[in-house]
């Protein structure tokens, strides 16, 4: 253990540019992906928070179980759109950065769906009599909403960050780990641990953990900040 | 006085699947008054006071404000919804300072920025919290955040406002501070004031008109001195002479 930190401190303290190169392809492929998805799944889960429970019961089930969904099958879903035959085929993503963005944004979406429509309904109906009492039309009502759950939401966001940053399958599938291409943290990994590098491998591993730590501690700096005190 | 009719509700009733709450044939309510409506726990005010203020839709019933059927379309509900607004027992305040809190239903309206301040900073003086307009009003206690939510309502000068049992968790020197810009407002700006309450000793003092609600049905209406000396129904006569638990 203590030489896999060494070597970690190591690596980064070379500046290996294809270690950075790992690095920042994987903040960027991860990053994006949850920007995305958040773009799509604030919307989604806040609408799905504000209807009432049993008129969305049925797509509440599909979203929980959703967040489940094990990367590989989500990886082999969007292999099978972007190989060759595929509906997307024509594209030519397989095996690029997009493709590895595309599956992440997936795995994604349904925890920050599930999770703000959590984080709404949690305050949803005090907040939403409160504010159309008040002369508030809908676009205001759900901004409202919105900046009253931002907590809870950014708790979302940074769950579903979680998710992605950490993940193999998927991307191992749709991006193939390619050396100075597609090659993250996690199939880097893989990579070294398969060629028996274990102490590489474990680098990485103290590495990618670091960043996630940096990431959520800053994102939960926000989120305190809003919480505290109050 | 000839008060003209604001609310007008005939065969309302709600009902959450197959059981009803509330059933009232027929509540006419006039411009100006200051209505209190009475009944115990269970009895289906908050839920008439749901309806009437356009957060919930009645199961069947006609309603009419102002002399005017409701509307059916969403913008001209909003201009209608716009004219009322409500106060709840326990306040919402959102997470911004009491100066935002209040000025929520001005911004919404669009009123010019100077025009929101001047009268915010005017509600403000009035509930005695000038001081506290930047502090964060999840901060406050809970007689400053009652004071708060009715100062968001009225700095809105609605032309009814409901209350459901505003003065439900305050001492006695906020229930008197609130009592008496309830009053003010009335008086000053002629705002129909309905407001639900348990307290019979609230009702007489500020109340002109009483509803009287049990077990989800309107009971008795009128004058306020009538229904508590000559209550026609005995189910009425037994809660404002306290033989019947609240």
């Amino acid at each position: 253990m203590l030489e896999a930190i060494a070597n970690a401190v190591r690596l980064l303290a070379t500046f290996d540019p294809e270690l950075f190169r790992i690095i920042w392809l994987s903040l960027f492929v991860s990053g994006s992906a949850v920007v995305l998805a958040a773009l799509c799944g604030v919307p989604l889960g806040t609408w799905l928070g504000l209807k009432p429970v049993p008129s969305v019961r049925a797509i509440t089930i599909i979203i929980y179980t959703l967040m489940g969904l094990p990367p590989v099958v989500a990886g082999l879903v969007i292999y099978m759109l972007l190989s060759r035959r595929g509906m997307l085929g024509p594209l030519n993503l397989l095996f690029t950065v997009e493709a590895m963005i595309i599956v992440q944004t997936l795995l994604a979406i349904p925890i920050i769906v599930g999770l703000t429509a959590i984080a709404v309904r949690s305050k949803g109906r005090e907040i939403r009599d409160t504010v159309l009492v008040l002369g508030a039309d809908h676009r205001l009502l759900v901004w409202t909403l919105i900046r009253e759950a931002r907590y809870g939401i950014l708790g979302a966001v940074i769950t579903g960050f979680g998710r992605v940053i950490a993940e193999v399958g998927a991307v191992m599938m749709v991006g193939g780990n390619i050396e100075g291409h597609t090659r993250v943290l996690t199939t880097a990994i893989v990579l070294e641990t398969r060629k028996g590098n274990f102490a590489l491998a474990m680098a990485l591993g103290i590495i990618l953990l670091l960043l996630a730590f940096i990431i959520n501690s800053g994102l939960y700096r926000l989120q305190a900040g809003g919480t505290d005190g109050t | 006085m000839e008060h003209k009719v604001i609310i007008e509700a005939t065969g309302l009733s709600k009902c959450f699947g197959e059981r009803e709450v509330l059933r009232a044939e027929n509540i006419t309510l006039c411009a100006g008054n200051i209505i209190g409506v009475m009944g115990p726990s269970g009895a289906g005010k908050s839920t008439l006071l749901r309806i009437l203020s356009l957060l919930d839709p009645p199961t069947s019933g006609v309603l009419s404000f102002f002399g005017q059927p409701l509307p059916a379309s969403p913008s001209e509900r909003l201009v209608m919804r716009r004219r009322l607004t409500m106060v709840m027992q326990k306040p919402v305040l959102f997470d911004a300072s009491v100066f935002d809190n209040i000025a929520f239903g001005l911004k919404a309206r669009r009123l010019p920025a100077g025009e929101i301040s001047r009268r915010v900073e005017e509600s403000l003086e009035k509930i005695g919290l000038t001081a506290q307009r930047r502090q964060k009003a999840k901060t406050l206690s809970g007689g400053e955040a009652q004071r708060v939510a009715l100062a968001r309502a009225m700095v809105l000068e609605p032309e009814i406002l409901f209350l459901d049992e505003p003065t439900a968790n305050l001492d006695p020197a906020n229930v008197e501070l609130l009592e008496g810009l309830l009053r003010s407002l009335n008086r000053e700006l002629g705002t129909t004031v309905v407001i639900v309450t348990h307290n019979l000793f609230q009702a007489r003092r500020l109340a002109g008109d009483i509803l009287f609600l049990c077990q989800g049905s309107l009971v008795e209406a009128g004058p306020t001195e009538e229904i508590f000396k000559r209550p026609l129904d005995l189910r009425t006569r037994a809660f404002v002479e306290g033989r019947m638990i609240y």
